[in-house]
């Protein structure tokens, strides 16, 4: 059954290069909230501190919280790009990540050659990934545009592509930045639908979003996250309710 | 309308587990290396992007690597056959395959600096087995280095110097040049991309390597007690594999055994480093 577990999970980004010891000791001075030293006396930013939840199939959860509250890294470590420092991690489920959309993109090459690119980057033979190509270049609406390298797109077009070419899956486990609920008006509509179709396919949603009207209308359950902790657990009228939100 | 319901996921029904206190790191690391080595379909079409778009809007493309290549032999050769007082004719050849496969090496540790680094964008989006940036950064170098090959055959064919049957052993030469190459995208990829200043040095060190290994002049030029420490240059010793084979009818068994040694060194210093740091190299880049 997909799920994800998740006890004591601890992110933390060192930064490498910062120099000079008086910077060190000025940046260390300034922030003593999230920036600390390690036992190798590095500085890191605890992105993530003692994270522990579980999340069963069927939910639908909302990550919210400030910029930089940890979102986007908490996305990122349940895809299995971060590997945490401290803590345990289990996410059972096929895993679908809808976080940067231009992902393994590459402007010189045509849509076409990115949408086959993507295709192999998941793991599916060429042949697949052709197929893929089909589908996903019906889906944008991109036309001949399809042949074109993607550097000569415009902003909309790029944006048509990237959707198209990371919606095309079928997740257990469905990881999306809120990043994707943005874009035009007219391709929207469309691309509502899909998310709409994806959302419900999959057992397990984890949505980043800072609009509560989406968090409303498509989450069970509300995480927010405050400086890499969490904040609060619950259900969507017991967080977006509290006094704490208003 | 269409819909995803035909395409899966990558792992359908996988199970990610991932506990600091235990973190397996052995495992980890063989898993991306054999996951790697299977989806190198990936590794390949991105290393033919990367020549691709190294060579946009060029006509000759890689080719001008050929040309300038060709040139280089050319001036080299007469300039130091007359200098090392030896004809053009038994000259060339060595010239011709010993510049060709120092320029390879030379591009390989040179780009290996970038093998992790620039896939960046990649690296902190997927979660791709690392193994699939190392085998591009190999596979984009050989490709290109590959279109020295004519110039191999032509110098052959204008001094009819023809090697023996022994050549074939120049293919477990180039066998280890690509253990070697691997190894060291992924050791240097990784250490570059902790500490940036590596790439510099490691500029420096080639070039410095370039007059020190017997590239442009023959070992026997050295005094025979000199000419012994050579084995102990490991660039001379693999260089030596490929290169013995094809102009001068076979690399002695102490090359081989050095560079044997070598390679297993690399390799084993590429695996250890890469299974303690792996799960490091998404901080780092």
């Amino acid at each position: 059954m997909p799920h994800i577990h998740a006890e004591a999970v601890t992110i933390e980004f060192p930064l490498y290069h910062l120099g000079a010891r008086s910077l060190k000791k000025r940046i260390l001075a300034n922030s003593p909230l999230r920036l600390r030293q390690d036992e190798a006396s590095r500085i890191v930013v605890s992105a993530l501190r003692d994270l522990s939840f579980r999340i069963q199939p069927g939910e639908r959860v909302a990550l919210i919280g400030h910029n930089g509250a940890g979102k986007t890294t908490l996305l990122r470590t349940l895809a299995g790009v971060y590997e945490p420092v401290a803590g345990r991690l289990e996410v059972a489920g096929s895993i679908g990540a809808l976080i940067d959309p231009s992902a393994g993109m590459d402007p010189n090459a045509t849509g076409r050659e990115n949408i086959v690119l993507r295709g192999l980057f998941r793991g599916l033979s060429e042949a697949e990934s052709s197929t893929l190509a089909e589908e996903v270049g019906e889906f944008s609406g991109l036309a001949e545009f399809l042949d074109v390298p993607v550097r000569t797109y415009s902003a909309g077009m790029a944006v048509r592509l990237s959707f198209a070419m990371a919606t095309v899956m079928d997740p257990e486990v469905l990881l999306m930045d809120e990043w994707f609920l943005a874009g035009d008006a007219e391709f929207m509509q469309r691309a509502r639908a899909k998310l709409e179709a994806l959302v419900s396919k999959a057992e397990i949603l984890v949505l980043a979003s800072h609009d509560m009207s989406i968090v409303r209308e498509w989450c069970t359950r509300v995480i927010r996250l405050d400086s890499g902790r969490i904040a609060q657990d619950g259900t969507v009228d017991e967080v977006l309710g509290a006094p704490a939100a208003a | 309308m269409p819909d995803g319901s035909a395409i899966s996921g990558p792992q359908p029904g996988a199970l990610y587990v991932f506990d600091a206190s235990r973190p397996r790191r052995i495992a980890a690391a063989l898993g991306d290396i054999a996951t790697g080595l299977r989806r190198v379909r990936l590794s390949v079409a991105l290393a033919s992007l990367d020549i691709r778009n190294r060579y946009r809007g060029s006509v000759l493309g890689p080719f001008w690597l050929t040309l300038s290549t060709a040139a280089m032999v050319g001036g080299l050769g007469l300039l130091y056959s007359s200098l090392f007082k030896m004809s053009l004719a038994e000259y060339l050849p060595f010239i011709a395959v010993s510049l060709i496969v120092w320029n390879t090496i030379n591009a390989i540790v040179t780009d290996a600096c970038t093998s992790l680094t620039s896939a960046e964008g990649i690296i902190r989006q997927l979660p791709l087995p690392y193994t699939v940036h190392v085998l591009r950064c190999v596979w984009r170098n050989a490709v290109i280095a590959a279109h020295n090959l004519p110039i191999i055959l032509a110098v052959f064919l204008a001094t009819g110097a023809w090697p023996g049957w022994e050549a074939w052993q120049a293919l477990p030469g180039l066998a280890l040049l690509g253990i070697n190459a691997c190894a060291l995208a992924l050791f240097l990829g990784m250490l570059c991309a902790r500490f940036r200043d590596i790439p510099p040095i490691v500029g420096s060190v080639m070039q410095l390597a370039f007059f020190l290994s017997p590239v442009i002049w023959k070992p026997e030029l050295l005094e025979p007690s000199r000419a012994a420490w050579l084995p102990l240059n490991p660039f001379y010793a693999v260089m030596e594999t490929v290169r013995g084979p094809l102009v001068e009818g076979g690399a002695s068994a102490t090359v081989w055994v050095a560079a044997v040694v070598y390679t297993a060194a690399m390799a084993g210093i590429a695996l250890a480093f890469f299974i303690r740091f792996r799960g490091r190299i998404a901080f780092w880049v």
